[in-house]
């Protein structure tokens, strides 16, 4: 019996201990943004802890996606989008002028909602990024960058007899995890996915939410879904956002057993109207 | 729980898996009652009707489960609703219990038959009996109407029938002392008692169950029942 308490209690202290060894990757602090008059995002802090996947959750226009986008300043080529307050990489802000964007979009990667190959061939979609980034000296690199991308990526063993066929003729679920191992090759520290499952089938979806969880060992990822089963198999925090605020953040588990807050409660058990 | 789910049926749903449960705790309720009844008044055909309807019980109980499993998989509950369902489960199994306690009573009955004089000396259980349905009638209600204060007072109040039964035990360790030839029934009645202190554990179980719905935590003070 004793045995019993002390284990749990034990567990409870590692569980602790684990997430004190996870700082945040990345990290937005009073962030607002607005789409010209309009105001998207109010004050929001929110931690990406790193080696973790952090969901964000929330009816649509709730600001969740505009949120993502911020962290790789993908809302820079939106005109009248504007963001005030900090968001830091590493401790570092990403909106200083001294940032390179093309170099930030490097450490932390992007995946859309649908799949986007470039029209090129399966080697090429890889072997893009690692090029106009310098990552490669020769041939032989850039081969290795694009095998290793796409054993990562879980996609390699499908598609190695036709490396030169373009990108285009994969699959549905090919193609995002081809749209993964891109992303991937560029060596990014943090990957942003934007309902990356939303047009693929349950199978695709599997493969990839295995991807996933595979993945956040090396990488720190961020993720947009409207499936909330999704964000509580694949994330270990989720983030609850509404009209533009934040509105809860926690450990996903509590999240769907037990959220705090009424809004998350209503949305989550499908009664937000 | 303020809102109406968008889908209307997924409230149908629920509410269907809780009435379900409420029927059945009828059921149980009304088992043990007759059980009881069965023992005071030394009636065999009671007692046998008792040892059926406890079959009804357990038919009801994995209809409930059924229904619980399908709305999982059909509607994937989170948050308060994934409570409901896994709490309705767990109540279902206290409630099937509870049945099994009026069997066993009524089981008893058979095998003792006749109490005799002992009959008149053993209010005690009649009152030991009211008291835990009372419990479980309280506990039911507070799940009916989700009413965490009424489930805590019947936590509460198990210590009450804990008392009740410790004295009857007393009471018919005397009995056995005073007579030999008690022994047999007075045993008997002992297991007797201790299924209806039994129920009352129950309500208790349900009260905390209730309260996990409620509020997602069990803080109830935790304590053993065991005697």
């Amino acid at each position: 019996m004793d045995m019993n308490v002390m284990s749990e209690e034990l567990k409870n202290d590692i569980a602790k201990a684990e997430a004190g060894a996870h700082p945040a990757k990345m990290s937005g602090r009073g962030v607002n943004v607005f789409y010209g008059e309009k105001q998207a995002i109010f004050n929001v802090d929110l931690d990406i802890i790193k080696n973790e996947v952090t969901a964000l959750i929330g009816p649509s226009g709730c600001g969740k996606s505009t949120f993502l986008r911020c962290l790789n300043r993908m809302n820079d080529t939106i005109d009248i989008c504007r963001v005030t307050g900090d968001l830091l990489l590493d401790g570092k802000n990403i909106y200083d002028k001294d940032i390179d964007v093309v170099e930030l979009r490097a450490r932390v990667g992007m995946v859309f909602q649908k799949p986007n190959p470039f029209p090129k061939s399966i080697f090429e979609n890889i072997a893009y990024g690692p090029r106009i980034h310098g990552l490669a000296r020769n041939k032989s690199d850039i081969e290795e960058i694009v095998v290793t991308s796409l054993q990562k990526a879980g996609l390699f063993n499908e598609v190695k007899d036709r490396l030169e066929e373009p990108g285009t003729g994969l699959s549905g679920g090919q193609q995002q995890r081809l749209c993964i191992a891109r992303a991937i090759a560029v060596s990014p520290e943090v990957i942003l996915m934007d309902e990356p499952c939303s047009a693929l089938d349950p199978i695709a979806t599997a493969i990839v939410e295995e991807l996933i969880d595979e993945l956040r060992e090396n990488y720190t990822i961020a993720i947009v879904t409207h499936s909330m089963q999704q964000a509580a198999r694949v994330s270990q925090r989720t983030a609850m956002f509404h009209l533009g605020k934040l509105i809860e953040v926690g450990e996903t588990d509590q999240m769907f057993t037990n959220p705090k807050h009424e809004l998350t409660q209503d949305y989550i058990t499908g009664r937000y109207g | 729980m303020n809102q109406s789910h968008i889908v209307t049926s997924f409230d149908e749903d629920l509410k269907t898996v809780s009435g379900k449960l409420l029927e059945m705790a009828g059921y149980a309720e009304d088992l043990v009652h007759k059980a009881v009844r069965s023992l005071m008044t030394a009636d065999m055909e009671l007692a046998r009707l008792v040892i059926d309807e406890d079959k009804l019980i357990d038919r009801k109980q994995s209809e409930l489960d059924e229904m619980a499993v399908l709305l999982i998989a059909r509607r994937q509950p989170m948050a308060n609703d994934l409570r409901e369902v896994v709490g309705a489960l767990r109540m279902a199994n206290d409630i099937e219990r509870i049945g099994d306690m009026g069997k066993s009573i009524a089981r008893r009955v058979i095998e003792i038959g006749d109490l005799g004089d002992l009959r008149t000396r053993i209010r005690g259980l009649e009152q030991l009996t009211s008291l835990a349905l009372e419990q479980l009638k309280e506990v039911l209600d507070a799940y009916a109407a989700r009413d965490l204060t009424r489930a805590k007072l019947v936590w509460e109040r198990d210590e009450e029938i804990d008392a009740l039964y410790t004295s009857l035990f007393r009471e018919l360790l005397t009995y056995m002392m005073e007579d030999p030839s008690n022994i047999t029934p007075c045993t008997h009645l002992l297991f007797c008692a201790k299924n209806i202190e039994r129920v009352g554990d129950h309500a208790t179980n349900i009260a905390e169950i209730v309260e996990f719905i409620q509020t997602g935590k069990i803080e109830f003070e935790k304590e053993s029942h065991a005697l």
